[in-house]
């Protein structure tokens, strides 16, 4: 009795001692301000100087949540209990949380700065008139590949990954729309398409590619590409720019039939408390200093064209990261097809994964 | 003895977990398996698991949690039975549990590193003259993490069944002309029996419903139930199928404690003859 | 006690060398300047540096540990009483109606428990942040507290209670000298492994969590689609030399103060 006892009250006093610790860091960084908003973000996706800027400008203190799936982060939103003043969905979470009437419209004479936005980016059919939502990054979906582990293979299509001389050696990623997406895409149907016949016909070809496939996995395809475990794999281009940073034998490219446009945009949701503070904030992230240097933390591509004249003229020609208005012709942004399409998409996905091997 | 005396207060804590952790989240998980995609009444979710792709699924979790169950006890016994006679045994014991306090993912990156082509293992490999190794992404992999996972949790249990053992039995036993396998089979293993089972639950039970690792180490070529639930809940957003796949889930384990239940009277049994 | 051979020996060496593998491999590459696990460029202790800076990820880190901690606590006491209750059923029956009941929460996948917790949490009106995290961590700890002890539990020679009765010791002396004691293995086994439980949870955190709150292991699964910094590797590379220097030390302080009251353990 008597160790179990005391091993129960050496826990507690350790315990409590730490949470004085916590208390006084969090004394310390709360600079006697009560005005605060919470941001609710991917992880790492933000550079943390600019938040410390934004506090020191603004007396605004910024607390910091992380999420690391659109889908987890719309389930909090909508279960309530959180007072998530910003968040940072996806194009189609957008659409899905307008439908659930998960967020609030944006008033745009708080938000000045918006003008710095490429008008390409603006009024998108996922949020017309930007009424709810501004984009913070984008890009698509392509193939990243490594030609020093290759034999010359060559990519500039879909149907390259097809190639016999691939066998095990390409990685997918785990998610449906983006396999399925690929697979009408080589077919030249729309990655949107809710046709039963088309979407058969795309996953016939599919099941074709097996043999090719090594593994489907998540976001560790970074890794394993800078390693050079593996030498193609279908990846964003947010990914493959990291891939890119840290191996440069890497090269991306989007193929010739089209493929995804993506956007993780900034939309204040209903759960917001300080929704003041969020315009302020997001007003702050859209000013072109702040942008250049959020974009040069995170390496993904800004849509905002008075911050690329700040940056590194090397990064913003570079095709790959930024690609020209012919090549973004090719690329078609997800539509929310609706719960019903997306289960038949995953149903499809799951038995494309259970015949791999 | 008479047992009811031992009946007061302090079941409460207990109950009142059960209640609202428990009972409500089962009541919650079986409400939602009624409900299709769009939120209306349907049965069909429990039909549908009866369609050969989750009856795979279901196969492949069983063969799965069973490969990973078994390897875990082989390694996790003989480890456990060192450990017993080593001078700091209770150290040791708790260097057995300090890796699992690293966090998993982290872990998992740096399995990915090692099993890798250019990682360590493949670096033995070649070093030695065979050729480079396809590791990952392989059931191989996978067992291989699972179980690297689980060692601690089948370690524990065993070990204490173990340490408690009364030497004088080994003795007697020794003494009777027992050979060193023998007494195993005939002393140690029936009594450490009940340590062996609950490690058995400990490992096989959520080996069932193991998720992550079949993406980051076996790339999505095996695939468990756990694979399917969180894929219908997260990505789908199909929560009846998920909650169904869920329940179904929850009878095999009832099922397995039934099984493993009527041993335990067993064992039982054979602590009064002793 | 007999002497390990050379076999056994080597046995254990090769299971704590698979053991902790990973972990130094992680501890290597913190010392990497080229900010990826792979790749080794040159040695730095930057990103060692960067994990003092970071205010908020320090913050994070304590909140991971005084939620272990506590929960921990709480489940193996809560546990400790659930397993009692099982152990002194009656009804057979009851016994393995209620010892399944215990196994759900160690069935369900992580996303079930997490998104039910966080219906429950929401229909109580309880606030999301340390509070619903802690409970959440203790709920799902208590199955693994219980299975660790009940064998301890069933093992007990019931010959040895019946005895103490006799003797005329009351029910809470025989449960404080007798049956406490003998399942303490169980109840610190329990304890360990509800930390580890806890230490590793994503998922239900994930959901339960709010306000600010957040743990390591929520701030390393957001951080993959960006990729994990090497930061992550420093903090948990100093995590596990002080958390090896903390058990290793505890070992030896609370060995010598028990040969010096010897006789109380056995």
């Amino acid at each position: 009795m008597k160790p179990l006892i005391q091993s129960a009250i050496a826990i507690l006093i350790v315990g409590f001692m730490m949470l004085g610790i916590v208390w006084k860091l969090e004394q310390g960084s709360a600079s006697g301000t009560t005005d605060s908003i919470t941001v609710y973000n991917w992880g790492d996706y933000i550079d943390p100087d600019v938040l410390k800027q934004f506090e020191q400008e603004t007396g605004i203190k910024v607390i910091y949540e992380t999420f690391d799936s659109n889908e987890g982060m719309m389930g909090k939103i909508e279960q309530g209990g959180t007072n998530y003043d910003i968040t940072a969905p996806s194009e189609y979470m957008i659409e899905m949380m307008m439908e659930k009437d998960l967020l609030l419209p944006l008033d745009h004479s708080l938000l000045p700065n918006l003008k710095n936005i490429d008008p390409y980016f603006l009024d998108l059919p996922f949020d017309p008139a930007n009424r709810y939502s501004i984009p913070y990054f984008w890009g698509s979906l392509g193939i990243a590949f490594n030609p020093t582990l290759l034999e010359g293979q060559t990519f500039e299509s879909w149907d390259n990954l097809w190639d016999p001389s691939l066998k095990q050696r390409v990685i997918l990623v785990d998610s449906a729309r983006e396999v399925v997406g690929m697979g009408l895409n080589s077919l030249h149907y729309s990655l949107n398409s809710t046709d039963p016949d088309e979407i058969q016909e795309a996953m016939d070809k599919l099941a074709l590619l097996t043999p090719n496939v090594k593994a489907v996995i998540g976001d560790e395809v970074t890794q394993l590409m800078v390693n050079e475990e593996a030498a193609v794999a279908l990846t964003w281009s947010g990914q493959a720019a990291d891939m890119m940073n840290s191996n440069e034998n890497i090269d991306y490219i989007v193929p010739e039939e089209g493929s995804n446009l993506w956007f993780d945009n900034f939309v204040i949701p209903r759960t917001a408390k300080n929704i003041e503070g969020a315009h302020a904030f997001l007003n702050f992230l859209l000013r072109p200093d702040i942008a250049a240097q959020n974009t040069d933390y995170v390496g993904y591509t800004t849509p905002n064209e008075a911050a690329l004249e700040l940056m590194d003229p090397e990064v913003v020609e570079d095709e790959r990261y930024y690609p020209d208005e012919e090549m973004r012709e090719h690329l078609e942004v997800y539509r929310n097809l609706g719960l019903k399409n997306l289960g038949i998409y995953n149903e499809y996905f799951l038995e494309f994964k259970m015949g791999l091997q | 003895m008479n047992k009811s005396n031992f009946r007061p207060w302090y079941m409460i804590p207990y109950m009142i977990w059960i209640a609202f952790f428990v009972i409500a989240p089962i009541v919650l998980i079986f409400y939602y398996s009624f409900f299709d995609i769009t939120g209306a009444f349907t049965w069909t979710n429990y039909v549908d698991f009866f369609k050969s792709t989750y009856l795979i699924l279901t196969i492949n979790s069983f063969w799965y949690a069973f490969l990973i169950t078994f390897f875990t006890l082989l390694i996790a016994y003989p480890t456990a039975y060192f450990i017993t006679k080593t001078k700091h045994k209770q150290l040791w014991l708790l260097l057995v549990i300090v890796p699992s306090w690293i966090n998993l993912l982290l872990k998992t990156y740096a399995f990915i590193g090692i099993m890798g082509l250019h990682g360590p293992i493949n670096a033995f490999i070649t070093a030695l003259g065979f050729d480079q190794q396809q590791i990952l992404f392989t059931d191989f992999s996978f067992v291989f993490v699972a179980v690297y996972i689980f060692i601690p949790f089948m370690i524990l249990p065993i070990f204490n069944a173990l340490d408690q053992l009364n030497p004088s039995y080994l003795d007697a036993a020794k003494d009777l002309g027992a050979s060193g396998w023998t007494t195993f089979r005939k002393v140690i293993w029936p009594l450490t029996l009940n340590g062996v089972k609950s490690g058995v639950q400990v490992v096989f039970i959520p080996a069932l419903s193991l998720f992550m690792i079949t993406r980051l180490i076996a790339g999505n070529k095996v695939i468990t139930l756990g694979t399917a639930i969180e894929q219908q809940f997260l990505v789908t957003q199909n929560w009846g199928m998920g909650s169904t796949i869920a329940v179904f889930l929850i009878i095999f384990m009832f099922i397995i404690m039934r099984l493993t239940a009527t041993k335990e009277i067993g064992g039982k049994k054979h602590d009064k003859v002793k | 006690m007999t002497k390990l051979s050379k076999g056994p020996k080597i046995y254990l060496a090769f299971v704590f060398l698979i053991l902790y593998l990973p972990i130094f491999y992680l501890i290597f590459y913190s010392f990497n300047s080229g900010g990826k696990m792979s790749h080794f460029e040159s040695f730095t202790w930057e990103h060692y540096a960067a994990v003092f800076e970071d205010t908020r990820l320090l913050v994070i880190v304590l909140n991971t540990i005084i939620i272990a901690l506590f929960s921990a606590l709480i489940s193996t006491t809560i546990g400790t009483l659930g397993a009692l209750s099982i152990y002194f059923m009656k009804n057979k029956k009851a016994r393995e109606t209620v010892l399944s009941l215990n196994n759900i929460l160690i069935v369900s996948p992580d996303v079930i428990i997490g998104a039910s917790f966080l219906i429950l949490f929401t229909m109580l009106g309880v606030k999301l942040g340390f509070a619903s995290v802690l409970i959440s961590h203790a709920a799902f700890s208590i199955p693994i507290v219980v299975i660790m002890i009940l064998p301890k539990l069933f093992e007990m020679n019931t010959s040895l209670i019946d005895a103490a009765l006799d003797l005329g010791a009351t029910r809470k002396d025989v449960l404080k000298r007798v049956i406490l004691p003998y399942i303490q293995p169980g109840i610190f086994a329990g304890f360990f492994l509800a930390l580890t439980y806890s230490l590793d949870d994503f998922a239900v955190t994930f959901f339960v969590t709010g306000n600010g709150f957040s743990t390591l292991s929520v701030e390393i699964y957001s951080m993959a689609r960006t990729g994990v910094t090497l930061t992550i590797n420093a903090l948990s590379a100093i995590l596990f030399v002080v958390t090896i220097l903390l058990v290793v030390g505890y070992y030896f302080i609370s060995k010598r103060s028990k040969t010096s009251i010897a006789g109380v353990k056995r």
